[in-house]
């Protein structure tokens, strides 16, 4: 029997011509950057620039960035569509899913002057703003315990501190960084004490120093070290201290968004898991006829539906601006889990094949992984959910 | 300078084919869909010419209402409106009832150009455009691999054979076949997406055209489709390695034609 369109019936209550023509456009793109690039570029390290000029140029990052500042003014659910059909076409959205969600921060706290500078190039591709600066070595999971200093002088602020795990800076034009100021010990609402701002590196004064990390997957992440380094004081976004809801107000589009591209790497390694299981013959028939071999994909699939439902159910919650924390979560949570189910169920239905890293398994198995600890660890979605739905006691 | 581009929705490239029971087509509910690739070509072009000279284009497509789905992508890389011909029978339509469908439809919108693929990827007659051109008493080009318009007449440069080409001159209303190539794909945007929603697409049936059924029927029938069969034929080769060399050259340029 011939496999049915994983395009599935679980979808089919939530999809629209418009998600439809998005899934196809977006599609046609991902497939003039098909496997050969992106093993290329995971190769040499590259980062993936001509996808992400094409990507840029054709309006894709800029779904979320209103019309009024030149974006195309769609939902979080759109904006997941197109990260999950760049990741099920065998790419990796890594590179380029964080303009989306960063740029959430400057549009809902920023001034309307900082919008109006910044939106509109951003939408263009003129400007890239994909760094996000805020853990440090001594505060992973522990935002509020960040010890980046930015302290006010006349005109200007002045930072000095240290960041780890920051994705792209060289790939971008602006940061957004959390820093203190104001030191923890004079709190007494812990979550108070941070500030947001808009770094234009490409006018800095002082010294930051960008030390790229070298990882098992092809993320182009550094430490930054900053050093004295002076930035106009209107560079805060929104009010001083209030940093930390502001950023938390952008985890629960994050925690969708990444749970898009986990559904995409998880149909991505069903779809070749089972095309694999039909052809490849052994003892004389197709190896998905066992059912050894057939069950774990097949399982791995339902599993991946379901984390699709929460997806969109997450962001049906986020686009009516209902609490959704505990969907958006469980979404990032169950998408993780099932992509990572669908990459050992693939390279185990791949054998000795699925290490040769001509058949993109490997590359792909070890880019899902990510999903699982960043860019928050399910063990701190699962103590999310313990305390502040299920009421049990705070265990973090 | 106004434009119709028509396109064909055929089934995608990496559909898995099955015959029907009768074998006389493919199973369409295995299929999935997209734009006839030298179709996409046409429509690239017009939205260039248009770019350039200013005007409109209006695609057209014949079939049921599964072909929205190109039309609605032709709307999001550019088309300002778009007819869809309402016609069962999908991809068997085959090349006269589909070109008298267009040409009825389209007689009194006084198109300057039309700009059809050279071909379709699933029957591959190549007639449709040359049909329609005969129609609609339009002279027509085919196999084009460049547009030049100038002064109300269009400058085309047809490719033959052998990697020969003709250029032509031509009075303008004219029909042009579109061959694959002929310039670069662009993307539908993610705004064209979202504006392609308002634009018009006006739904034409046949008998709103005044055709009758028998006006339409198809004028070639498929007698049978078939998977080619593969065979292995091993045949060696006599004499010394320098003339087994050239017998070799020889069969691999004329016989397998990889050189």
């Amino acid at each position: 029997m011939e496999p049915q369109s994983t395009q599935s019936h679980t979808e089919q209550s939530h999809t629209n011509e418009d998600w439809q023509a998005i899934r196809e456009a977006v599609g046609k793109l991902c497939r003039d950057f098909p496997d050969a690039y992106w093993r290329e570029v995971d190769k040499q390290e590259k980062y993936p620039q001509e996808f992400v000029d094409q990507l840029t140029a054709s309006g894709y990052l800029a779904a979320l960035i209103p019309e009024e500042y030149g974006g195309a003014g769609l939902g979080i659910a759109e904006a997941s569509i197109i990260l999950e059909e760049i990741n099920r076409s065998g790419g990796n959205a890594v590179a380029c899913h964080a303009q989306m969600y960063i740029m959430g921060t400057l549009l809902r706290h920023g001034s309307e002057e900082q919008k109006r500078r910044y939106l509109p190039p951003i939408a263009q591709g003129d400007l890239r703003l994909q760094a996000f600066a805020v853990t440090e070595p001594n505060a992973g999971s522990e935002t509020t315990r960040i010890e980046t200093r930015a302290v006010r002088k006349g005109d200007s602020y002045v930072i000095n501190g240290q960041k780890i795990f920051i994705s792209r800076v060289k790939q971008s034009d602006l940061m957004m960084l959390l820093a203190r100021t104001t030191p923890y010990d004079e709190l007494t609402d812990k979550t108070r004490g941070l500030s947001v701002f808009l770094v234009d590196m490409r006018n800095i004064k002082g010294n930051l120093e960008v030390q790229p990390l070298d990882l098992m997957i092809n993320h182009h992440t550094s430490t930054l070290f900053f050093d004295d380094v002076e930035i106009p004081a209107d560079s805060l976004i929104g009010e001083e201290g209030k940093g930390f809801r502001y950023i938390i107000d952008g985890w629960n589009a994050e925690r969708i968004l990444i749970a898009a591209e986990a559904i995409g790497d998880g149909r991505w390694f069903v779809e070749r898991a089972a095309r694999y299981a039909r052809e490849r013959v052994v003892f004389g028939r197709p190896i998905g006829v066992n059912q050894g071999v057939q069950f774990p994909i097949a399982q791995a699939y339902a599993h991946i539906e379901a984390a699709n439902l929460m997806r969109f159910e997450a962001a049906a919650k986020f686009e009516r601006r209902e609490k959704c924390g505990a969907e958006a979560n469980m979404a990032k949570l169950l998408a993780s889990e099932a992509a990572w189910e669908a990459a050992n169920a693939c390279l185990t239905t791949y054998g000795g094949y699925g290490f040769a890293r001509d058949y993109d398994v490997e590359r792909k198995f070890r880019e899902t992984r990510l999903f699982s600890v960043a860019p928050v660890s399910n063990n701190l979605v699962l103590a999310f959910l313990g305390h502040n739905v299920l009421g049990m006691p705070k265990s973090y | 300078m106004k434009i119709m581009v028509c396109i064909k929705q055929v089934p995608a490239k990496d559909s898995t084919l099955r015959l029907t029971e009768d074998s006389t087509w493919i199973r369409e509910q295995d299929l999935s869909y997209e734009i006839n690739e030298p179709d996409a070509y046409a429509l690239e072009e017009a939205l260039r010419l248009k770019e350039k000279h200013g005007g409109e284009v209006v695609v057209c497509s014949v079939g049921p209402d599964r072909v929205q789905q190109v039309i609605r992508e032709a709307l999001a890389k550019g088309a300002d409106r778009a007819i869809h011909l309402v016609a069962d029978g999908g991809s068997r339509l085959d090349s006269y009832p589909a070109a008298r469908l267009m040409a009825e439809a389209v007689r009194r919108e006084g198109f300057d150009l039309i700009c059809t693929g050279l071909q379709s990827d699933d029957l591959g007659f190549a007639q449709t455009g040359v049909v329609l051109a005969e129609l609609l008493g339009l002279p027509h080009a085919t196999i084009i691999m460049e547009v030049q318009a100038e002064d109300g007449r269009l400058k085309v440069k047809r490719e033959l054979e052998g990697g020969w080409f003709q250029w032509v001159q031509m009075p303008l209303p004219a029909l042009l076949t579109i061959q694959s190539g002929i310039n670069k794909l662009r993307y539908a945007t993610l705004k064209g997406i979202k504006q392609a929603k308002s634009k018009e697409i006006r739904r034409v049936i046949a008998t709103e055209l005044g055709l009758k059924a028998e006006e339409l029927a198809g004028r070639q029938k498929l007698h049978r489709v078939y998977v080619p069969v593969k065979t292995k034929q091993t045949e060696f080769i006599d004499g010394s390695p320098k003339e087994a060399a050239a017998k070799l050259v020889e069969k691999l340029q004329r016989d397998a034609r990889v050189l």
